[in-house]
């Protein structure tokens, strides 16, 4: 009898490529790999942090999840469904079931219409409540997310950057989901208010129990929010466990020394002395082997050919690397 | 994503005067001034516009008539008030028509992608090999004279610049975060046209269509101007700038006041876009 | 930590004053700004949006991003001369000359139809008279100091062929040029990801070390400014309100601003813990509080703070506090 509960979300070497076609084939581009064989699994009620730096593919990976833009091949689970194969009902059961916060608060509403419109939208659409109710709901979506029902009327260039974040979370909690994606949400807001927002998020994880993929470059937040971490470097998940063990022992020389360029705020505490050299490179020309060997301090012969080592499937801590997981310290 | 906010969400209808609200008043003035002449042209012309007076023709601006008479011996005065009724009309129809075909053509295009939009654009290119009026003519003389036409015609020709406009800017909407949100959210592609999309790519078509109002209306005024529009008698500023020409420089009074009438209504229109267009934060 | 530091003072800011005028009304964007600026030190200057730390920049090189704006009052001595009361002829001499700026989004600020080299050469001829050889030369140096590889070839590559991180090197190449005094880094690594972020602090301090020059380092970024800095200027709704060394601001600070924005950094706390906040948000142009700005959201708020707007004042030797009531112990409960 199998007592573990069946995971949320389960993706299995999901490939998100652009590009690449073409009638004539010495004039195709190369595609732009941006999601490369990646498989993870988040269960109900779980936060799960995504991060990378440019050209990682955690956005893209995101929005894949939800079935916003084709997948090129691979599979994505959402409570057992396959939404890569979906049917147009299984679809919009997805679209039910999940939503997204967006990075940019005044990009993600609609400048012309009334905030509690907007919400308001969300359950007329999905037939969330009677038409007589819809405005006592709005009002409890706005208490909700800490802000008084008499927002509803204002439209969102008369609010704060937090406050617009706030309405797009109440957006998304309209439909009730299962699964929030929540794709940089506090990187665009100052630092006294990033916390109110973040503290929105465990209340509201709390009170309703959904899961969460919180895509974030700030590690220190992802630390805060998030049970599990996954790192993503190109495309690819190169570690994925428990967050504080990645933290305190990461087991890719990736996650190592993104880690160690964090500026700590103990001022005893230097800036490394050997900062990783070079940039992420881009996605359309990606390296052989691992696709980190370039920039990695304790790149071996054998990791520039091949297949990119894999993640692996045993334990929660997982690294995509050859080196065993003592011999990565940077 | 910015760049969408910037431009869409100063849209709202707040009153942000740069150049200071006069643009907007002036022409909004003129064009109410024309507007009512037009309604009370029975009320408000002297004479009737196509009452030939034998005795009184091609005389210069008098007391009976204020702006002289032409080679017929009808009223100036009257004709341009009368006119104003025609002229106002196809500024109106000669933009209404072009401006709902093309919303419609354009916004499926930038939203749909793909082979539509190939299409579209390739209609539009096949359009725009033709000069304008040559194709205006070709239609209306096809077509058989006359202010309907007219029309006609400018829905077929007209439409090119607001689709191309339209498709313009629910491209640049489209990849907007709000317009993803509502797709992760399950809303059908009506809804997300006409809520979303349409709502926030409509206001450079609208500020357009008043420029667009001055162009059609010169239009109007050079069909009828070779015959092919408004036919005689009737009154129209075109007509009568045409059967003036001969007369231009013993009796001006007979094409220089219709001129005038077409400029000041133009400038009308022009000072209502400018006005608009900084209302409305729209950058041409 | 910066052996070179000298005790000699090389640019002084007393009272720097900006207003944006328009319909009528005259507001003040930068409120009595003074600090001073050591030579071989970095100084950071730290604040959230609205706070005026960009704007401090834009008005020391009177390049105010609108017409509204303007310095008002005030007074910036570089080397002894007032550079706000300079003419425009001097003052495009002491830009690129005697101040270096390098800003957040290299993109917007290097010419895409110039060759890298161009733009570099280019400054050097007009602030330093050389012939067309000899600027090439110092500009293949400067890249190669910036820690761009191949410079000699690179000379003639343009913008959109650098890579993001390579671009940041570049703009600190152009403007370094000239060996300026003193370099104004706007957000520099905001854009950035953080390990390229990584190469580029450290590359701003081996270039301090080497070449002596003092940096206004301006970031919103807290671990940014303890790492690179060596002493901090706190701003808030475009006043200083906390002034010193590093350590003493950061890890004791007297304004209950400073303290609470120390104690919001998502890295201070353990996980799953709610993250410590400053409720409510920063004041926009025109919504300014009356007396002290940071008074609405302050805990220890009191009736005085509402009408007397405090001065910056001395509270321990060469660390100034903007309030009337600074705290005095370690422990900070500014926010909630």
């Amino acid at each position: 009898m199998n007592a573990r509960p069946a995971p949320l979300l389960e993706v299995n070497g999901l490939n998100v490529h652009f590009g690449g076609g073409g009638l004539i084939p010495s004039l195709r581009k190369p595609p732009l790999r941006a999601v490369n064989d990646v498989s993870l699994t988040v269960m109900p009620g779980e936060t799960l942090g995504l991060v990378g730096e440019s050209g990682s593919g955690k956005s893209t990976l995101g929005r894949a999840v939800l079935r916003l833009g084709e997948l090129t091949s691979g599979e994505v689970l959402f409570d057992g469904t396959d939404m890569a194969r979906a049917t147009m009902g299984d679809l919009n059961r997805l679209r039910r079931e999940t939503a997204m916060i967006f990075q940019d608060p005044y990009g993600a509403l609609n400048p012309r219409m009334r905030v509690g419109d907007a919400i308001a939208e969300v359950l007329r659409v999905h037939n969330k409540v009677p038409a007589d109710g819809i405005r006592a709901r709005v009002a409890d979506l706005l208490n909700l997310v800490g802000l008084d029902a008499g927002y509803a009327r204002s439209r969102p260039l008369d609010l704060s950057g937090g406050q617009c974040q706030r309405i797009g979370i109440a957006r998304a909690l309209a439909v009730e989901p299962k699964l929030i994606v929540a794709d940089e949400c506090v990187a665009a807001l100052d630092v006294s208010i990033q916390g109110q927002i973040l503290n929105l998020l465990m209340d509201l994880r709390e009170r309703i129990g959904m899961a969460i993929i919180f895509i974030a470059h700030d590690l220190a937040i992802v630390r805060r929010l998030c049970d599990r971490v996954a790192v993503m470097y190109l495309g690819r998940i190169v570690e994925v466990g428990p967050t504080e063990e990645v933290f305190t022992d990461p087991r890719h020389p990736y996650s190592a020394s993104l880690l160690s360029a964090i500026p700590d705020i103990d001022p005893d505490k230097g800036l490394p002395e050997n900062p990783l050299a070079g940039e992420p490179p881009s996605p359309i020309a990606l390296p052989s082997g691992c696709a980190f060997h370039p920039r990695c301090p304790k790149a071996l012969p054998q990791c520039s050919t091949g297949e990119p080592p894999l993640l692996g499937r045993d334990g929660p801590h997982r690294a995509a690397c050859i080196l065993p997981p003592g011999e990565v310290t940077i | 994503m910015s760049l969408v906010r910037t431009e869409t969400a100063r849209t709202g209808f707040r009153l942000s005067f740069g150049g200071g609200p006069l643009p907007l008043y002036l022409g909004s003035a003129i064009l109410l001034a024309w507007f009512v002449l037009a309604v009370l042209a029975p009320l408000v012309a002297p004479y009737d516009p196509i009452f030939q007076d034998g005795t009184a023709r091609l005389q210069p601006p008098n007391l009976n008539h204020w702006l002289g008479t032409d080679n017929f011996g009808r009223d100036i005065l009257s004709r341009i008030i009368w006119g104003a009724r025609i002229d106002l009309q196809i500024a109106l129809f000669g933009v209404v028509f072009p401006f709902l075909i093309g919303t419609a053509l354009g916004s499926c295009a930038g939203y749909f992608g793909g082979w539509i939009d190939t299409v579209l654009m390739r209609i539009i290119d096949v359009v725009l090999a033709f000069p304008f009026l040559v194709l205006m003519m070709a239609i209306i003389v096809i077509l058989k004279p006359g202010l309907s036409s007219f029309y006609v015609a400018m829905a077929l020709v007209g439409w090119v610049s607001y689709a191309r406009l339209v498709r313009a800017q629910i491209l640049v909407i489209k990849s907007a975060d709000f317009v993803l949100a509502a797709t992760s959210l399950g809303y059908g592609h009506s809804r997300i046209m006409f809520r979303h999309l349409l709502p926030n790519a409509i206001l450079g078509s609208v500020v357009f269509s008043m420029s667009d109002a001055v162009l059609v209306l010169l239009n109007g005024a050079a069909i009828s101007y070779l015959g092919l529009g408004v036919q005689p008698p009737t009154a129209e500023w075109g007509i009568m700038i045409a059967e003036g020409q001969s007369f231009i420089t013993s009796a001006w009074w007979i094409t220089t006041f219709p001129g005038i009438a077409i400029v000041t209504l133009a400038m009308g229109f022009s000072l209502l876009a400018d006005g608009l267009g900084e209302l409305l934060g729209v950058r041409e | 930590m910066s052996e070179t530091l000298l005790d000699e003072t090389i640019l002084s800011v007393r009272d720097l004053a900006v207003v944006s005028t328009g319909g009528g009304t005259t507001e003040t964007i930068l409120d009595r700004v003074s600090f001073d600026l050591k030579r071989g030190e970095i100084l950071g200057l730290v604040g959230e949006s609205g706070s005026g730390k960009s704007m401090t920049s834009r008005a020391l090189i009177r390049l105010l991003p609108s017409n509204r704006l303007s310095v008002s009052g005030g007074q910036a001595f570089l080397n002894g001369r007032d550079i706000l009361a300079l003419d425009d002829k001097a003052m495009r001499a002491v830009r690129g000359g005697s101040i270096g700026m390098i800003f957040q989004n290299p993109s917007s600020h290097l010419d895409p139809v110039m060759t890298i080299g161009k733009q570099i050469a280019e400054s050097i001829r007009f602030h330093k008279s050389v012939g067309k050889g000899e600027a090439r030369r110092q500009a293949v140096d400067i890249l190669r100091q910036v820690g761009i590889p191949d410079p000699e070839r690179r000379f003639d590559a343009y913008p959109h062929e650098f890579s993001g991180g390579m671009r940041q090197r570049a703009m600190i190449a152009v403007a370094l040029a000239c060996d300026p005094d003193i370099l104004i880094a706007d957000e520099p690594t905001t854009a950035l990801d953080v390990t390229v972020q990584a190469q580029i602090l450290k590359l701003l301090t081996d270039l301090r070390d080497t070449r002596g020059v003092s940096i206004i380092f301006i970031t919103h970024d807290l671990g940014v400014v303890s790492q690179v800095c060596d002493r901090v200027a706190v701003m808030y709704g475009g006043r200083i309100v906390e002034l010193g060394g590093k350590r003493e601001v950061i890890g004791q600070g007297r304004h209950p601003y400073t303290a609470g924005l120390v104690a919001c950094q998502p890295a201070e706390g353990s996980p799953g813990e709610r993250v410590r906040t400053i409720h409510g948000q920063p004041p926009r142009v025109g919504h300014m509080p009356e007396g002290c700005r940071f008074h609405p959201r302050c805990p220890k708020v009191s009736e005085r703070c509402s009408m007397v707007s405090p001065e910056l004042e001395l509270a321990a030797p060469g660390h100034q506090v903007a309030c009337h009531y600074p705290i005095t112990q370690r422990l900070a409960e500014v926010a909630t």
